[in-house]
């Protein structure tokens, strides 16, 4: 088979030994299996992430952005860049059409780009995994290396904020878009319906700023899957996983609640359907055990 | 108040829509706003936004810039993108926070201690030194933000989940010593420095 090649920019949560690690580690299996090959951008940069403008003005934010896409336009001409964090995507992209609509902004750009020995020529598209994913192999395709169904899981497809808003997935509804509850579906679970705090922000990098305002919206999205019979939360969302997961334990401590809602990525799902170890699917990185879904991981068949 | 406040307040008098039309990220489309509300209902931080985005824009076009500059409500901005994708008019709401709060802390009138402030701070610093973010070195300099002693008890209140995230291979003692970095830092520093001079340029803080 002949893979799809992309210009991958794993970005900077998704290094060895960073916060989504265990990310990185779960697609590789996913994309080996669905014949997707990620080539990893040479010396790519932080995108700045939404949390860079207090220091950063628009053009250097911009600029951080040109250079990784002008990086893919250099050494993998022809590819899609694809990301996995829905920052990193939603930065690069915004980057890509400004500097696309704005020839005087492309422009100044270049000229800091120059800077770096670099230009860009606005060829290269910005797109996030899930896009790869329900675009260019589809459902159907999600579902041809299945060998372990998740049997008897309901879990809560949480798909949170930046992967949904402001662009999203094609065809899908800001409201309640149902891409994630569709995957969940095809390897073999059952996905929580109803489950109201599915587009929910959970506070992003204000987690860290605005710990109680955020450990209020956390709170919510871990009740409601609790109250719609869920076991599990599954995210496409880097900072979500990190905050849903990580702050429940403070969220007992200072309000008496009892939660252990584990929180996976999709990507880890789809790895131990495809058969994939408990290690391939990153399930040795999480601080609230997913139990059931490391137990199908270790089982044989 | 900074020299460079003082220069734009002579500079606009009293015409604060223009300033933010010149000098704000997509300033432009204030004007277009109609007050509808319907942003106002949409942040996820809502009730302690002291003036909402709908608020924010009617006084702009008032010209109450004091009162908007040293204002803490752009800075609860999570970049949910819930008021982008409801606007009837398609303002850019989100990206006109972050222009705001940018600006009041580029002159030097954003309030002081501000939370989010500080961490965007931090954040950029982390990210400029190196052109990758290092978590560990970030989280250190989060505890410690608010001074020594408030970072002893930071740190110790969160410590549990730094070991849990140390276990979880998911946060990397040895990023201290050095960690992730781009190759060519020094082209990133000074492509960043050349943007900053553009920019700077075209808004009027330098000739
Ligand atoms: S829900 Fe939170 S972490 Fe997820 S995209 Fe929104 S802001 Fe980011
Ligand atoms: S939703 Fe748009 S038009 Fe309505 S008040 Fe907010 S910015 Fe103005
Ligand atoms: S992006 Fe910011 S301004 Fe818009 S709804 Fe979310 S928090 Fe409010």
């Amino acid at each position: 088979m002949t893979k799809k090649q992309y210009a991958f920019y794993p970005g900077c949560s998704s290094q060895k030994g960073a916060s989504a690690s265990n990310f990185a580690t779960s697609i590789e299996v996913m994309c080996e299996k669905l014949g997707i090959q990620l080539n990893e951008i040479p010396d790519w940069n932080c995108c700045s992430a939404s949390i860079g403008y207090g220091d950063g003005g628009l053009l250097p934010r911009l600029v951080l952005n040109a250079r990784n896409l002008a990086l893919a336009e250099q050494h993998l001409p022809g590819q899609d860049m694809v990301s996995g964090c829905p920052a990193c995507w939603l930065s690069t992209r915004e980057t890509a059409e400004k500097l696309h609509e704005s020839g005087s902004l492309m422009a100044e750009a270049n000229e800091a780009l120059k800077e770096a020995g670099l230009s860009f020529k606005g060829t290269v598209r910005a797109r996030h995994i899930v896009e790869v994913l329900v675009e260019d192999v589809g459902f159907a395709g999600m579902k041809q290396p299945v060998v372990k169904p998740l049997e008897g899981m309901k879990i809560a497809g949480y798909v949170g904020c930046q992967t949904n808003r402001p662009f999203g997935i094609a065809g899908e509804s800001f409201e309640n878009p149902q891409y994630l509850d569709k995957m969940i579906e095809t390897v073999g679970a059952e996905p929580a319906s109803g489950y109201e705090q599915k587009v929910t922000c959970c506070g992003g990098a204000l987690a860290f700023s605005e710990p109680d305002k955020s450990q209020k919206q956390i709170r919510d999205i871990v009740e409601s899957a609790y109250d719609h019979g869920a076991e599990m939360i599954v995210t496409p969302c880097q900072l979500c996983q990190a905050n849903v997961e990580i702050y429940q334990s403070e969220i007992n401590k200072k309000q008496g609640t009892k939660f252990a809602m584990p929180v996976v990525y999709y990507s880890q799902l789809l790895t131990v359907a495809y058969g994939g170890s408990l290690k391939q699917a990153g399930l040795d990185g999480h601080v609230i055990q997913p139990e059931k879904l490391q137990q199908i991981a270790v089982r044989q068949k | 108040m900074s020299d460079h406040n003082q220069h734009a307040v002579a500079h606009y008098r009293n015409n604060f829509l223009r300033e933010v039309e010149d000098r704000v990220e997509d300033g432009e489309w204030v004007k277009m706003c109609m007050q509808c509300g319907v942003c106002a209902g949409s942040c996820p931080f809502g009730p302690h936004w002291e003036h909402s985005p709908q608020k924010i824009f009617m006084m702009i076009r008032a010209g109450k810039r004091e009162e908007v500059l040293a204002s803490d409500s752009m800075w609860m901005c999570t970049s949910c993108y819930n008021c982008i994708v409801r606007c009837p008019r398609k303002l850019p709401i989100t990206h006109i926070m972050h222009g705001l709060a940018h600006y009041a802390h580029r002159l030097g009138v954003a309030p002081k201690g501000q939370p989010t402030r500080e961490v965007a701070r931090l954040f950029w610093n982390n990210l400029a030194r190196s052109g990758r973010v290092n978590e560990l070195r970030f989280s250190l300099a989060m505890y410690f933000k608010d001074g020594f002693v408030q970072g002893i008890k930071n740190s110790l209140a969160m410590q549990g989940i730094g070991i849990g995230l140390m276990k979880a291979k998911r946060l990397n003692p040895m990023e201290i010593l050095g960690g992730h970095k781009c190759r060519d830092k020094d082209g990133i520093h000074k492509m960043i420095a050349k943007a900053r001079e553009i920019e700077e340029r075209k808004q009027g803080f330098t000739s």
